[in-house]
């Protein structure tokens, strides 16, 4: 949920498009914005499940502190993505538990 | 970065490094117009001021390090780096501190759901980022926080269903309260969170009635239909450089709980260690650039680049401002707390 328009910001600007992909799907973003704030724009809470329990996760802190928000980036788990800007191109997963790095082929 | 900028107006080489993309931490997101005489900025939003301090750095040549994280602090004072993808060491003659707070969370059932965070959070995705964590919010705390950000949700576009405040009253200024009232928005006081139920997130909140011993009252729970929940329930200094640098410490609740000592120029009992803002106290914005100020000064006259009458005559003009901010019954708390920072830096003996 984007917000357009705003009695103190005014209308939301044009900023250059990019493409994502979460989980297999194909996601709009702008540039440079945190993933989070590109997840969350299309709806999506869970970013992570907890290894003991497998509990959902999602945004806590937005300022690079708590950890909640961590999914695997590129292959890389634990990233923090509240504080982790969008390029085109960008492989984003739920992570399970602690994750695993995949190392490049 | 009010620090920097009054260091570099006496010909210091101030450099600011931030972990965010920008500086100016919680400037920008503030869209709300500041109190406060015309002097301090009154009317003023925080983003402009933001905007100003970024002019004013460039103005006076402060250099800006984004997105670097100091992660140590060790003797000289040297700062443990990390920027631009390397890991190194940075030495400084004088080093401040200016590392603002964290919020603190409150436990109960359920918040661990996606959909519970931190007021200050939403404040991040609503008007930095432009997009709405959720579409039907309770609010816990009636602070400043609580009742400013609850405001904001609502011109965001989103619907706040309640206020809740654990306290038989609200605790942040009235003027914010009535704006909230006049859009419908309840404020309820000796209320509490008790439940946030949900599968993958936040589908339903509980709230129940609490006593004066702040427990549930049995019977009084009553469920909210929202998707969203924000906890505004205070600040806690985020000191870990302050600690690492072995600065002493005194536990002052009203400031936010354990806060660096620290005398009237910003100086902690570590030498050429500095601090300002939050860090020192939870205050607001306002105190923090003029602390920063005062700090920057202090560090010239330190430094060999301003006399002592002329930081004398500066400092002076800048504890008045900080002395005017502190008035009237909302700041008289603040006032006593700091004076009682200083008080007690004042009987420790400085160390080797």
């Amino acid at each position: 949920m984007r917000i357009e328009t705003h009695p103190i910001l005014g209308k939301r600007g044009r900023k250059r498009r990019v493409v994502i992909e979460f989980d297999g799907e194909m996601i709009e973003a702008e540039e440079g914005e945190p993933i989070a704030a590109a997840l969350m724009a299309v709806g999506i809470s869970v970013f992570y499940y907890t290894k003991k329990n497998g509990d959902p996760r999602g945004l806590f802190c937005a300022i690079g502190r708590c950890s909640d928000c961590s999914m695997i980036v590129d292959g890389i788990p634990n990233t923090r993505t509240c504080v982790t800007p969008v390029r085109a191109g960008m492989k984003i997963e739920t992570q399970h538990g602690i994750g695993e790095w995949k190392l490049n082929q | 970065m009010s620090a920097a900028i009054a260091a570099a107006k006496s010909g210091v080489e101030a450099v600011v490094l931030d972990e965010n993309e920008r500086p100016g931490g919680q400037l920008f997101k503030q869209i709300h117009k500041f109190f406060g005489s015309r002097e301090h900025g009154a009317g003023t939003r925080g983003m402009d001021i933001g905007r100003q301090l970024l002019e004013d750095a460039e103005k006076f040549k402060v250099e800006v390090w984004s997105n670097a994280v100091v992660w140590g602090i060790f003797g000289g004072p040297q700062l443990g780096i990390n920027y631009q993808q390397k890991v190194s060491k940075l030495e400084a003659k004088k080093v401040l501190l200016a590392t603002g707070a964290y919020e603190n969370s409150l436990a109960f059932a359920g918040w661990t759901l996606p959909g519970v965070m931190g007021a200050g959070a939403a404040q991040t995705m609503i008007n930095i980022h432009r997009v709405l964590p959720g579409r039907r919010v309770l609010m816990v705390g009636a602070g400043n926080v609580g009742l400013i950000i609850a405001y904001q949700i609502l011109q965001a576009g989103a619907q706040v269903l309640a206020v809740v405040e654990a306290l038989p009253y609200i605790g942040g200024y009235g003027v914010h309260a009535s704006k909230l009232r006049k859009c419908g928005v309840p404020i309820l006081t000796n209320h509490t969170i008790k439940e946030a139920v949900g599968e993958d997130r936040v589908e339903r909140a509980v709230v129940a009635e609490v006593d004066s011993n702040l427990k549930i009252k049995a019977g009084t729970e009553k469920s909210l239909d929202v998707d969203t929940i924000h906890m505004a329930v205070g600040l806690t200094p985020m000191a870990e450089l302050a600690w690492l640098a072995g600065c002493q410490f005194s536990h002052i609740p009203e400031l936010g709980g354990q806060v660096p000592l620290h005398d009237e120029d910003m100086l902690t009992t570590v030498d050429g260690i500095y601090v300002a803002g939050d860090l020192t106290g939870i205050e607001e914005a306002h105190t923090a650039t003029e602390e920063g100020k005062l700090a920057g000064i202090a560090v010239s006259e330190s430094l060999g680049y301003l006399g002592n009458q002329e930081a004398l005559l500066l400092k002076q003009e800048v504890r008045a401002d900080l002395k005017a901010l502190r008035k009237g019954p909302f700041g008289e708390k603040r006032r006593k707390a700091k004076a009682k920072i200083i008080e007690e830096r004042k009987s420790i003996c400085r160390g080797p």
